[in-house]
């Protein structure tokens, strides 16, 4: 039986949603509407909302101060390289843990989530000292490797339960049928496991792109990705709100949309399925 | 059932997952272990010998130690407190049902997705600001003096940012929970005449326990080592410095890898002994 709602409780319950998810979101909204005004109106007494000219000229001056479309390369290259490692490592991996599973699987699955738990500030300078020896300091091959390697973990958990999803009577009836291994990855696993991979890689990219000990940590200038350019406005400089809020406002454009797609998936893999 | 080819394709399929976190983990472990031994100041002699358990005493035993502990505590406990109790209200209300529901999900958990740099710089200044913030505007819209945040209530400031970073995380672990409850129990009690308060307490909140644990854990994991926010905001100045911040402060600003190196040791025990907690829920888990 649906629970019968009057309409003036389901009233009360939006507006109040409403109110309080729009004081939620309002610093991400206060921030793009001052990308748009003029450093002037960005400090004006009292704060101008809607009633101002909007102007594009911060970005183009945030562009031409600091190249922002080397940042986002980076940044771009960044996330998607490790992710699409980490994904080319983990699926073999999970596919294995999943459909042969055996006495150690889930010994190994836990210590895989325990080397998630690796403080990085633990590990901070032998991975520094070891990117100067290879000569890894402030490359994106370097910061790749360790995103792809801090977010491993994940992405096999991840993997792992959704691979766990597919019916293993479908492999067994295939395996009957006389299908080999590689039949079997290639046309009835890999259609069903898409739908996970993808929010996997989806998810991955995200935290890759967000990751802020690593990126500030191992870059300086050639390998900079965004949340590098974004901690160089740290020291403010005369009136640079507006500024700040273009820069910020493209710094997260981009993953805001794609997290939006990602909701789901986002507990599933923050929780390592515990959570569904 | 696998036959024994299948099981070593398997082992082979694992393999590079497997070498891969096996170096990440021993690797920069050892070297850790062996540099917090060592007296090791790479600008200033670089490696002047094995010290024992020196650089052991003398972090605990330095006048920051103690202060970065508690800063450490401060935040983590605060924003747990924050984000469960503001988690659990807002699963709660998101539950219910209402128009345009899905919209506000998506504005609830916009912030999460904001890059740990741009949240505390956008707070820092277009709201913290003393002068030209927008707290500071309300602040004398009600007749009351600005506040400078940052210096004067720096852990306050930084609890409250890190609080809006990761409130969506758990509103949103812990409305997937509530979703799973059963209605018609909800009903069936609410018919009984069982007042709201009485819901909650017997039906709504250990039916979430679960996922508060695994919300408190998670968090923990990740608030134990937050970085980025002390970084662009305060530096570690007024008080904000963690134990995190203390040991980067160790080993990159002032070059003291060995004294750092053991830092990071305690930091890595801390850690393990929240995993450890994690661990078991999830492996229980597993079996189910």
């Amino acid at each position: 039986m649906a629970r019968a709602v009057t309409t003036r409780r389901k009233s009360f319950n939006t507006a109040l949603a409403w109110a309080v998810g729009l004081l939620i979101f309002f610093p991400i909204l206060w921030t793009i509407l001052t990308s748009f005004k003029t450093e002037a109106q960005a400090i004006a007494s009292p704060p101008l909302f809607l009633n101002f000219n909007w102007t594009l000229e911060n970005y183009a001056i945030v562009q031409e101060r600091s190249d922002y479309m080397r940042f986002l390369w980076n940044s771009v290259i960044i996330a998607g390289g490790s992710t699409l490692l980490g994904v080319i490592v983990a699926v073999p991996a999970a596919w294995a843990m999943a459909f042969v599973p055996s006495k150690r699987t889930k010994d190994i699955l836990l210590w895989m989530l325990s080397t998630k738990m690796l403080p990085a500030v633990g590990v901070l300078y032998p991975i520094y000292l070891l990117f100067i020896r290879l000569g890894l300091l402030d490359t994106r091959g370097g910061l790749v490797v360790v995103l792809m390697l801090i977010n491993l973990p994940i992405i096999v958990w991840m993997l792992y339960t959704y691979f766990r999803e597919i019916p293993g009577e479908i492999l067994e009836a295939a395996r009957m049928d006389g299908a080999t291994l590689k039949e079997e990855i290639l046309h009835i696993l890999t259609p069903m496991a898409v739908p996970g991979i993808a929010s996997t890689v989806l998810l991955n990219f995200i935290l890759a792109w967000n990751e802020a000990f690593w990126t500030l940590n191992l870059t300086a200038v050639d390998a900079a990705p965004l949340t590098a350019f974004i901690a160089s406005y740290s020291s403010p400089e005369g009136l640079f709100f507006a500024k700040l809020s273009a820069a910020s406002t493209m710094a997260i454009a981009p993953i805001l949309i794609l997290g939006w797609f990602s909701q789901k998936q986002l507990v599933r893999g923050l929780t390592f399925g515990a959570v569904k | 059932m696998a036959t024994q080819h299948s099981r070593s394709v398997a082992r082979l399929m694992m393999a590079p997952a497997v070498v891969l976190l096996l170096g990440w983990m021993l690797v920069p472990l050892t070297m850790t272990l062996y540099f917090s031994f060592k007296k090791y100041l790479p600008l200033r002699g670089g490696d002047l010998g094995w010290v024992g358990f020196d650089n052991y005493i003398r972090f605990v035993s330095s006048s920051a130690f103690w202060p970065a502990v508690q800063a450490t505590l401060v935040i983590v406990g605060g924003v747990l407190v924050i984000t469960v109790v503001l988690g659990v209200l807002m699963a709660m209300l998101l539950d219910q049902p209402m128009w345009g529901q899905g919209v506000v999900r998506i504005l609830v958990i916009a912030p999460f997705f904001v890059m740990p740099t741009v949240s505390a710089l956008v707070w820092k200044n277009m709201f913290m600001d003393p002068v030209n913030g927008l707290l500071a505007h309300l602040w004398r819209f009600f007749g009351a003096e600005p506040i400078s945040w940052l210096s004067e209530a720096s852990m306050t400031s930084i609890v409250m940012i890190v609080s809006w970073q990761w409130l969506p995380f758990a509103t949103l672990i812990l409305l997937t929970a509530i979703q799973s409850l059963d209605s018609e129990q909800l009903e069936a009690a609410e018919m009984d005449g069982a007042p709201p308060l009485k819901r909650f307490y017997h039906i709504i909140l250990p039916h979430l326990s679960r996922a508060i644990t695994i919300v408190i854990l998670i968090q923990t994991i990740f608030l134990l080592s937050i970085f980025a926010e002390i970084f662009v905001t305060t530096g570690g100045a007024f008080g904000t410095r963690t134990l995190t911040y203390l040991i980067f402060q160790r080993v990159l600003e002032s070059q003291n890898v060995g004294l750092g190196s053991a830092g990071g040791v305690y930091a890595i025990i801390l850690a393990n002994i929240v995993a450890i907690f994690l661990m078991r829920i999830v492996g229980k888990n597993l079996d189910a």
